[in-house]
């Protein structure tokens, strides 16, 4: 029971702190728990489609489609993420300032927010599908039902629990703070997922690695403790981290951050007419 | 443009081809199984400085993930199905692999030597 317990929640704090920081950063904007609970359902929907279809995947692509599957999923998270925060960039000021002036949830049509769902889901979807496979292969392998069941319960609830921690956490934070707190949590997250995706397709062998280990933290910190595992999921820390993953790690957070500072400087004007029009590339 | 791209990359294959098929060596072709969720052989010798081709064979029932951080790879094996990996040149030294979804027992190595 406890190896399930461990491994069942090893596999949810990802996808809860994913969840917890785009439902932070979702403060205050009407809609927003359709979207998320719609996120929610529909990973764990795809999560069990893709637990069945796991032999289908890995076969496909001559033998490389799980890698590509997994990046392809990683790389929908990023992109929608980067949406979001560039979204947030230009926004986030006059978003502040509403919720503030009228004190409740505003209602900003044009919020992306399916793409928070999205990223929500993907989270879902690859994490999810490995425990369902995970907690297949443990109930035929004999062990008791009962026992599977209460470890599985048990890892989701202590998942969710620290998923709940940290939203919290991040809710106790003032709303303009909380604001450039997650814009920096999801660029982070960004550049690990696009690192992670990147070393799935080095797996499969389609991208170089460009060097297997650039340099070894492992005697600081390994990714298998627990702080390593979050510290993973948050800002994507690898101990052995090969040419590839710090190039999309790098080149994720230089795009993101530079189109964040392209969007949030034009439209950060107070108002039109004070200033002379800024020309908008 | 696509010549741009794709002749540098097809000038070294062809001077490696004729200068020095040494390099154009297939990888070292390393096979483990995983039976009763224990990896046979655990402990594997491997050449160090050469590219390796690990196939991995999973004969239970049950999926397996293959993962090694020393190796910075992960795969689910399904029941009765085979993960392949390729390995850059690895440096003298140990690097330990597990399946994650039965821990107590499916614990190996690669020694590189």
């Amino acid at each position: 029971m406890l190896a399930t317990l461990i491994i069942v929640f090893r596999e949810v704090i990802e996808a809860a702190l994913v969840l917890s920081i785009v439902a932070a950063a979702t403060k205050g904007v009407a809609g927003r728990h359709k979207w998320l609970v719609l996120g929610v359902l529909g990973g764990i929907a795809g999560a069990a489609l893709v637990a069945i279809f796991a032999g289908a995947i890995s076969d496909s692509l001559e033998g490389a489609g799980q890698e590509v599957f997994n990046a392809s999923v990683l790389f929908v998270a990023v992109i929608m993420l980067a949406w979001h925060n560039v979204w947030m960039s230009s926004h986030g000021r006059e978003l502040a300032a509403e919720m503030k002036a009228v004190g409740h949830d505003v209602s900003v049509g044009t919020r992306p927010l399916y793409a928070v769902a999205i990223v929500v889901g993907m989270a879902i979807l690859r994490e999810g599908s490995e425990v369902v496979l995970f907690l297949y292969g443990i109930a035929s392998g004999g062990v008791g039902a009962s026992g599977l069941l209460l470890g599985g319960v048990i890892g989701v609830a202590a998942g969710a629990a620290l998923g709940f921690a940290l939203y919290f956490g991040l809710l106790n934070l003032s709303t303009r703070h909380l604001f450039s707190v997650t814009s920096w949590l999801i660029l982070l997250l960004a550049a690990g997922m696009a690192a992670q995706g990147a070393n799935f397709l080095t797996q499969a062998d389609i991208l170089p690695s460009l060097g297997r280990a650039v340099w070894d933290t492992s005697w600081l910190l390994t990714e298998s403790s627990l702080v390593g595992q979050l510290l993973h999921t948050l800002i994507g820390y690898t101990a052995r981290p090969s040419g590839i993953q710090i190039a999309f790690y790098v080149g994720t957070i230089v795009l993101i951050g530079g189109a964040m500072k392209l969007y949030g400087d034009a439209r950060a004007q107070p108002k039109p007419g004070n200033h002379a029009p800024r020309p908008i590339a | 443009m696509m010549m741009r791209k794709f002749l540098p990359a097809a000038v070294v294959i062809l001077a490696m081809g004729f200068a020095a098929p040494a390099f154009a060596e297939d990888p070292v072709m390393v096979e483990i199984s995983i039976k009763d969720h224990k990896f046979d052989p655990a402990v594997v010798d491997v050449p160090a400085g050469k590219e390796i081709k690990l196939i991995v064979k999973n004969l239970d029932a049950t999926p397996e993930e293959f993962e090694s951080t020393e190796l910075n790879r992960e795969k689910i094996i399904g029941g009765g199905r085979q993960g392949i990996f390729y390995l850059d040149p690895l440096k003298a030294g140990t690097y330990p692999f597990f399946g994650e979804f039965n821990q107590a027992t499916a614990q190996g190595k690669l020694i590189a030597k």
